[in-house]
């Protein structure tokens, strides 16, 4: 059978079963919609919270900029899961005894002020909007695939699906589709890993073939992949590379950012107790992890794998010719993946072979014009389409590669549709009902949720076209706009009875605004290409990217908070009382209806 | 103003104080190791443990990638257990 039905085929039957949970769970009960997770076990919310949470940039992107790169975007890893650590120790507990359903309402509620939740309305909008644009990045690698057209094309029919995806809406609430989904998406990372790493390794466990041995030539892994990169001319895959400063700043704002991202938090408010809140957040790490542990492997086994197919005669023998290229069903993927526009070679100096090597290397330069070579051939290769390319690199059955273009989609629409759905929320019941129009109707209200869903995705999709970066990277300042701005605010709420109104509010703007225009500095002004002054290898301060500067934005809001707050009008006595209660889990009683 | 939706505002009690300065306590202990396997055997201190060989590589480089995480599923699971024994020790767990 074709690959493209056999796709078509995994992507439809993924989303049937998705649609019939949905309408089975629906009969079952009509209410709660946006409760999802009351009265579900820790685990069954841990395994929702985990589709939820990965998105295009831990299925699709992030193996990709693992391999490409190697140690130092261990950064990823560490970031996306240690971010767990601080919602389950320093904010799910008490943001469950506290009992609502929104951040920006507790935050509205703890800093007493309308002001302070309009400010969070704005923070939360922002990070969810930059996290979209990351997702249609990822939907259009996945879409432009396994439709076999270019990206463009893939991203605009994917902002459709995603759009209708959204609107129909209750899917986001049903707790069971997104377990679907998980299953989906976790089964679509590791099957083709684990036959990978048979291929390579011998061993059925992706995560240990990582530190294994490369049956092939019989030394470690790791070691073998050192040896042909370094043969190339490329970084040596295990060493730092990079500066190390900023490898500290932007692992420390992935993992603020993650707990400060309110799609995610949102599901800690509904779980039955507050001891759950705690077990859930582990849950959900556990079903996380065995994505997180899995990608380091993918990501050095297929660059093992890229640049031994490139070379079949050794790194120290001729290339692979552009014949092979075109006939050879190993390389197959080649051709197909061309058609998207995210990879390309040329080949140069015209000697019917295809020479990849890092051109910008002095010993690969000597080499090169000894062999005369004229530059790197294999032209472009984008790190997003390493992960959905894999199986194909791989050679592996056609149902796998199915199953894998199925899991990327699920990945994208999950998380696309669940920013959607807080991005409306936010804009109908935080801004329009809760600020502007309180008396609003119910028919108004939905219909102000699903424009200001339309406008985000729109907007979404032309930033999309032009994307500040790979997806993982995208998303990854979203996480530190979340970390600059909301993390603090709802830290500072918790812990400490002194920041006022007045400090939360000067906290959380300077916070996002100060990130916000480091990040408009090196990425153009709203996105928009050629804009920037800046660029992330020269950056305005020191070696500080401007993915890494959600930590320095986290920090400042902190000390703004609180010079403020000394400043000030002392805190209420009634706040304070509201503080301690949020503290001690006793008289929790259900989570209340806004 | 807002109204608070919570049932039983306790005033604070020596108890209450007791009990929030060993949660505190608590999770400054966890973030210390949450800092120390990431921050520090991952990146840091990577170079200090250069000797100790994993698979083909450092220790540091497990660390990185597969070891922090593991640890921080432990540390969440840890606290869980700790702090729901910590709740019925002084009586704030729920009814």
């Amino acid at each position: 059978m074709d690959q493209t039905v056999i796709n078509i085929v995994f992507v439809g039957l993924s989303f049937a079963l998705y649609i019939g949970i949905a309408i089975w769970a629906r009969a079952g009960s009509t209410s709660d919609f946006y409760a999802a997770g009351r009265g579900v076990h820790p685990v069954t919310n841990g395994m929702a919270t985990a589709a939820d949470w990965m998105s295009a940039a831990s299925f699709i992107s992030m193996a990709g900029l693992i391999a490409f790169t190697g140690y130092d975007n261990s950064t990823y890893l560490m970031g996306w899961t240690g971010g767990y650590v601080l919602l389950a120790l320093l904010l799910a507990p008490y943001l469950r005894k506290f009992g609502k359903y929104t951040v920006s309402e507790f935050i509205g509620d703890r800093f007493y002020s309308k002001t302070a939740r309009l400010v969070a309305v704005i923070c939360l909008i922002v990070a969810s909007l930059t996290y979209v644009i990351g997702q249609m990045t990822g939907v259009g690698v996945a879409f432009g695939r396994f439709l076999e057209v270019d990206s463009t094309t893939g991203l605009l029919l994917g902002a459709v699906v995603v759009f209708a995806y959204a609107v129909f809406g209750g899917m986001k609430g049903v707790t069971y589709t997104q377990v679907a989904q998980y299953v989906v998406l976790i089964f679509a990372y590791t099957i083709p890993a684990v036959f990978i790493a048979l291929q390579l390794t011998g061993t059925p466990i992706p995560a240990l073939g990582l530190f294994g041995e490369h049956q092939a030539s019989g030394e470690p892994l790791l070691q073998r992949l050192d040896q042909v990169v370094t043969d190339l001319g490329f970084n040596e895959y295990t060493a730092h590379n990079g500066d190390t400063f900023n490898m500290l700043l932007f692992t420390l704002s992935l993992m603020i950012g993650t707990a400060g991202l309110p799609h995610v938090i949102m599901r800690f408010f509904t779980v039955p107790r507050v001891s759950d809140a705690r077990w859930s957040a582990g849950w959900a790490l556990v079903f996380i992890a065995l994505l997180y542990l899995t990608a380091p492997a993918v990501g050095a086994m297929a660059r093992l794998n890229i640049t031994e197919l490139m070379w079949p005669n050794g790194t120290d023998g001729e290339a692979v010719a552009i014949e092979t290229i075109e006939s050879d069903p190993a390389y197959d993927w080649m051709p197909v993946w061309q058609q998207t526009g995210l990879l390309g070679w040329e080949d140069k100096n015209g000697d019917g072979r295809i020479q990849y090597y890092n051109d910008g290397d002095a010993d690969m330069q000597a080499r090169a014009e000894e062999a005369g070579w004229e530059g790197n051939e294999l032209t472009n290769f984008n790190n997003d389409i390493l992960v959905l390319a894999n199986p194909e690199i791989a050679n592996l059955p056609g149902w796998v590669i199915g199953l894998v273009a199925a899991g990327g989609i699920a990945a994208a629409l999950s998380t696309a549709a669940g920013l959607l759905l807080a991005i409306s929320s936010a804009v109908s019941h935080d801004l329009i009902k809760g600020q502007i129009n309180p008396g609003i109707s119910e028919k108004a209200e939905l219909l102000s949720a699903r424009i200001a869903m339309a406008v985000a995705i729109a907007v979404a999709t032309w930033l999309g076209l032009n994307p500040p970066g790979f997806a993982a990277q995208t998303v990854a300042l979203a996480f530190g706009l979340a970390a600059a701005s909301i993390f603090p605010a709802l830290m500072m709420g918790i812990f400490s009875t002194t920041i006022n109104n007045r400090g939360a509010v000067a906290g959380m703007l300077a916070g996002l605004l100060v990130t916000l225009v480091y990040i408009f500095l090196h990425k153009g002004w709203f996105f928009i290409p050629d804009t920037n002054s800046f660029t992330d290898a020269d950056p305005l301060l020191g070696t500080i990217k401007s993915t890494s500067f959600g930590a320095v934005g986290a920090a400042i809001n902190f000390a703004v908070a609180y010079t403020v707050s000394s400043m000030t009008k002392p805190v209420p006595a009634d706040i304070k009382d509201l503080v301690e209660s949020v503290r001690v889990p006793r008289g929790a009683g259900s989570a209340q209806s806004h | 103003m807002a109204e608070h939706t919570h049932t039983t505002s306790q005033r604070v009690t020596s108890d209450g104080v007791a009990y929030w300065k060993a949660n505190v306590r608590l999770i400054i202990g966890c973030l210390v190791i949450w800092a120390l396997v990431s921050f520090g055997f991952g990146i840091l201190l990577r170079p200090m443990l250069s000797g100790i060989q994993v698979g083909g590589t450092d220790i540091g480089f497990w660390f990185a990638q597969q070891g922090s995480i593991l640890v921080f599923l432990a540390l969440i699971f840890f606290y869980a257990w700790r702090m729901n024994r910590l709740d019925r020790q002084f009586g704030v767990d729920e009814e």
